[in-house]
C-alpha cells in the first residue's frame, strides 16, 4: 500500500502546477480569489490558453485535440486547476456536447461543431431541465415537430446555466408523444441561440447572482441536420452524456484552497475572548472535522482512481459518493467562512458604492447562500443516493 | 499510488478470515466469551501458528518485520469476527514497547516467547483521572538495589487478567519511565468490558520492576506505541463497520413489512447509502493511519495523521453502529443478533485510545 503519487505522477503534478502558475493571468487569479462573478470573456480566455497548450480536452481523441493522459493525470490536472484557483472550464461544450458529437455525430457535424467547442469560439449551454421535470428528466415536454427539412420547437427549459451568454444550446426535445414509454420519442437537438423565437429570461438567485435562466422556445425553426443520432433516440444520447463525467466531481483541489484560505482569515478574526478565532476550540473543532472529511475524501477518490486505472472500467456509482461528500464539504466551508466573520456577515451591498465597503467580507454570506445549489444541481444528492442504492447496494 | 494489499498481506488476511469464519463464528465466540477466562488458548495457539504474533516483530526474534499496513488485513478480519483474544494488548501494545525501547537482552527474553504465543502482555498506563492524557501518571518507581519498585494504581488495563508480563508507566526522579513487571507482582481486579473483552484494574505495591528504555524518556515511546495501536483499532473498526453495513443491507433485502422488503423504502435506502459512504471514508482514513505510521519521518507528521484518522473513525463508528441498530429495528436490540455485539465494539472503539474530541484537540495542537 502506497498512498503517494509515483515519481512520474509527482513530476506531472509539478509540471502542471508550475505551468498554471506561469500562465494563469493575474487579473483572473484575483477575480477568483475575491469571488467575483466571471463573465464570458474571463471564462473563454482561460479556455483558450488551455486549448493552445493542448490541455483543454484531454479525454478527446488525439485527432480532435485530445492527449493521452490517463485517469490519474486527468485527475491531477483538474485538481491542480481547482487548487490554484483557475476559472472553471465550462463543461457544456467540452465534456457534454463535444463527447456526444464525437460518439454519435456525423462526419459533417464533427467538422462543423467540434473545432468551435475545442477552441472556445462557441459557448454552449444545456437544455435538459424543464419547469415540470427536475430530477425526473424523462418527463420533459418541450416539443419538436418535423416539418420538411426542419423541426419546429415549442416549449420551455429552465435552470439553463449561462444561457444568457451562450451561442448554442443542446436540447432534449420530444419528437413523439404517442409512445407509452416516456424514454422513447425523445431526440437530441442542437439549436443556435440566435434563432428567432428564443427568449432568455434571467432567474436571479438569492445571492443576487445571474447564473441560470429560463429559455422559451416559440415556433423555433431548427434545421434537421442539427439532430444528433436518430430521431427518438435522444435518451441513449442523454445517458451517454451523463456517464461522461469529469474526474473532479469531488472538487477536492478547490476545497483545499478554500480550507487554506479559511484558516488564514479565521486566524485574523478575533473571537469573543480577544484571541484569534482559530484558537477557539468550538470553531476549531468544526473546522477540523471538515478538514478530516476532506482528507478522507481525497484518499477515497484516489482509491477509486487506482481501481479505475487498473480495471480500465469507467467510474460507476462511486462518482455519486464523490458528489455527495464533495458538495457537503463545499457547503460546510462556505458556511464556516460566513460564521467566521460573525456579525460582519450581515452587510451585503453598499448603497452609495462606498469605496471602503468590504466587498470580500460582504461576499461570504451570499456565497454561503449560493452554495446551497451544490447539493441540488447535477443530480441532487438524493438522486445520487438513489443511484448508489440501486447500482452498488442492489436495493 | 497503490491501495491494494500486496500478495503476502492479502494471503494472510484471507487465511485469517478463513480461520475465523470456520472456528470463530458467532456461536463459537459466544462460548469463549462465556468461559471462565474469556479467551481461548486453542485459538491463541492457532493465531500464533499462523504467524500473527510475530508479524510486526523483527526476524531476529522470530518475527516477520512487518508494519502497521501488514497488520491491517488481520485487524479488519478481527473486527469482522470481533476477536476477544488479548491480541491487541500483547502484539499491539505490550510487546511493542519491548520491540521499540527494550535492550537487546529484554528483546531476546520476551519477543521470541511472544512470537511463539507463549507470553501474553498488557500495558498498564491509564490512571483514575488521567482520561486520555498520556503524560498524566501518578505511579511512582523507586530504586531498590539493582532494580526498581513500582507503586501505583492502573485502570482499564486491556488484557490484564491474562497478561504474564506488564509494561507499567511510572515516574522516577527523572520523569516518566517504563518498567516490566511480572504478573506475580501485580494485583488484578478483572472484569468483562462492554465489548466482551477482558480487562482489569491493576495495582502495584512496591512491585519489583525492570526498567524498559531510557529513564525519564518514556513519553515519546508511549505516544508512538499508542499511535500504532490506534492505527490497528482503526483497521479493526473498518472490519466491524463492514460487517455492520453488510448485515444491515442483507436485513433490508429480506425483512418484510407491509408485504414488501423494507429495502424498498427510500427512507431506509438513503440511510443505508450514508452508512456505506461512512464506511468508505473510514476505510480511507484507516489506510492513511497505517501507511503514515509506517512511512512518516517525524513524530508530528505521524501523530497528526493518526489523530485525523481517529476523529473520522470515532465519528463513523458511532454513525454506522447507531444506524445499523435502527435499521434492524427491535431485533437489533437483542443479544442474539451479532450486530448488537458489533454495535458495542464500535461504540468502545470510538472512545478507545482517545475519543474524537481528544483527537480534535491533539490535531489542532499539531497543525
Amino acid at each position: 500500500m502506497d498512498l503517494n503519487y509515483s515519481q512520474d505522477e509527482s513530476a506531472f503534478r509539478d509540471e502542471v502546477r508550475g505551468w498554471i502558475k506561469q500562465n494563469l493571468p493575474q487579473d483572473l487569479r484575483e477575480k477568483i480569489a475575491n469571488y467575483d462573478e466571471l463573465g464570458r470573456e474571463d471564462l473563454l480566455r482561460w479556455h483558450k490558453i488551455l486549448a493552445k497548450k493542448g490541455w483543454v480536452a484531454p479525454a478527446w481523441p488525439k485527432d480532435f485535440g485530445g492527449n493521452d493522459w490517463n485517469v490519474v493525470q486527468r485527475y491531477i490536472f483538474e485538481e491542480e486547476c481547482g487548487f490554484a484557483g483557475t476559472p472553471p472550464l465550462i463543461p457544456f461544450g467540452l465534456s457534454m456536447c463535444g463527447p456526444v458529437i464525437l460518439r454519435f455525430g456525423t462526419p459533417e457535424q464533427k467538422k462543423r461543431f467540434l473545432p468551435g467547442i475545442y477552441n472556445g469560439d462557441v459557448f454552449w449551454c444545456q437544455g435538459y431541465s424543464e419547469p415540470g421535470s427536475g430530477s425526473d428528466l424523462a418527463s420533459l415536454k418541450t416539443k419538436a415537430e418535423r416539418q420538411g427539412d426542419h423541426y419546429v420547437v415549442n416549449g420551455q427549459k429552465i435552470w439553463t446555466t449561462l444561457g444568457h451568454i451562450a451561442d448554442w444550446i443542446f436540447c432534449l426535445v420530444r419528437t413523439d408523444s404517442t409512445l407509452s414509454k416516456r424514454q422513447e420519442g425523445i431526440s437530441f437537438l442542437l439549436i443556435d441561440m440566435k434563432t428567432p423565437g428564443i427568449t432568455v429570461r434571467p432567474l436571479i438567485l438569492m445571492d443576487g447572482g445571474h447564473e441560470v435562466n429560463e429559455v422559451f422556445f416559440d415556433n423555433v425553426k431548427v434545421p434537421a441536420e442539427n439532430l444528433i443520432f436518430e430521431e427518438g433516440k435522444g435518451w441513449t444520447v442523454a445517458k451517454y452524456l451523463l456517464g461522461h463525467e469529469r474526474m473532479n466531481t469531488g472538487r477536492i483541489g478547490a476545497s483545499k484552497r478554500e480550507l487554506a484560505k479559511l484558516k488564514e482569515f479565521a486566524a485574523k478574526q478575533t473571537g469573543d475572548d480577544g484571541k484569534p478565532l482559530i484558537e477557539d476550540s468550538r470553531f476549531r473543532d468544526k473546522l477540523t472535522r471538515v478538514e478530516v472529511e476532506l482528507m478522507a475524501l481525497e484518499i477515497t477518490n484516489l482509491r477509486f482512481l487506482d481501481q479505475m486505472r487498473r480495471s480500465g472500467q469507467p467510474p460507476g456509482a462511486d462518482v455519486s459518493m464523490l458528489k455527495i461528500k464533495g458538495t457537503e464539504i463545499q457547503q460546510a466551508l462556505t458556511e464556516l467562512s460566513m460564521q467566521a466573520v460573525g456579525p460582519m456577515a450581515q452587510p451585503f451591498k453598499s448603497v452609495a458604492n462606498d469605496p471602503d465597503f468590504d466587498e470580500f467580507t460582504a461576499g461570504l454570506a451570499p456565497r454561503y447562500c449560493n452554495f446551497r445549489k451544490t447539493t441540488i444541481y447535477a443530480g441532487s444528492n438524493e438522486i445520487q443516493r438513489n443511484i448508489i442504492s440501486k447500482m452498488t447496494l442492489g436495493l | 499510488m497503490n491501495f491494494d494489499y500486496n500478495e503476502e498481506q492479502q494471503l494472510l488476511a484471507d487465511s485469517v478470515r478463513r480461520f475465523l469464519a470456520k472456528d470463530y463464528g458467532f456461536e463459537a465466540r459466544k462460548k469463549i466469551v462465556a468461559s471462565k477466562d474469556g479467551w481461548s488458548p486453542a485459538v491463541w495457539a492457532q493465531l500464533a501458528e499462523m504467524g500473527l504474533m510475530g508479524l510486526p516483530f523483527s526476524p531476529d526474534h522470530g518475527g516477520f518485520g512487518g508494519g502497521a499496513v501488514d497488520l491491517m488485513g488481520v485487524m479488519e478480519a478481527a473486527g469482522d469476527a470481533m476477536l476477544v483474544e488479548p491480541y491487541l494488548a500483547t502484539v499491539g501494545l505490550g510487546a511493542q514497547f519491548v520491540a521499540r525501547a527494550g535492550s537487546d537482552a529484554q528483546k531476546k527474553a520476551i519477543l521470541p516467547a511472544v512470537v511463539e504465543g507463549k507470553l501474553k502482555m498488557a500495558f498498564a498506563h491509564t490512571e483514575k483521572g488521567s482520561r486520555y492524557n498520556l503524560s498524566k501518571v501518578a505511579a511512582q518507581a523507586k530504586k531498590a538495589g539493582s532494580g526498581w519498585e513500582i507503586s501505583g494504581e492502573k485502570f482499564v488495563v486491556l488484557g490484564a487478567p491474562s497478561a504474564d508480563t506488564f509494561v507499567v508507566s511510572a515516574n522516577t526522579d527523572k520523569g516518566l519511565s517504563l518498567f516490566l513487571v511480572k504478573k506475580e507482582s501485580a494485583k488484578v481486579k478483572a472484569y468483562v468490558t462492554l465489548d466482551e473483552q477482558r480487562a482489569g484494574d491493576v495495582s502495584f505495591s512496591k512491585a519489583p520492576g525492570e526498567m524498559l528504555g531510557a529513564e525519564g524518556g518514556a513519553l515519546p515511546v508511549i505516544e508512538e506505541v499508542m499511535d500504532f495501536a490506534t492505527a490497528l483499532i482503526c483497521a479493526e473498526a473498518v472490519g466491524a463497520m463492514k460487517f455492520a453495513c453488510d448485515t444491515t443491507l442483507e436485513y433490508l433485502k429480506t425483512r418484510k413489512q407491509f408485504g414488501v422488503t423494507i429495502g424498498t423504502f427510500q427512507a431506509l435506502q438513503h440511510r443505508m447509502v450514508d452508512m456505506f459512504v461512512s464506511y468508505e471514508q473510514a476505510k480511507s482514513m484507516a489506510c492513511l493511519a497505517a501507511s503514515k505510521f509506517d512511512s512518516a519521518t517525524d513524530a508530528k507528521d505521524r501523530a497528526r495523521s493518526i489523530s485525523a484518522a481517529k476523529i473520522k473513525i470515532a465519528d463513523n463508528c458511532r454513525h454506522i453502529s447507531q444506524e445499523a441498530i435502527q435499521l434492524h429495528g427491535g431485533m437489533g436490540m437483542t443479544d442474539e443478533m451479532k450486530v448488537s455485539h458489533t454495535f458495542k465494539r464500535l461504540t468502545m472503539i470510538a472512545q478507545q485510545f482517545g475519543d474524537a474530541e481528544h483527537h480534535l484537540a491533539r490535531f489542532a495542537k499539531l497543525s
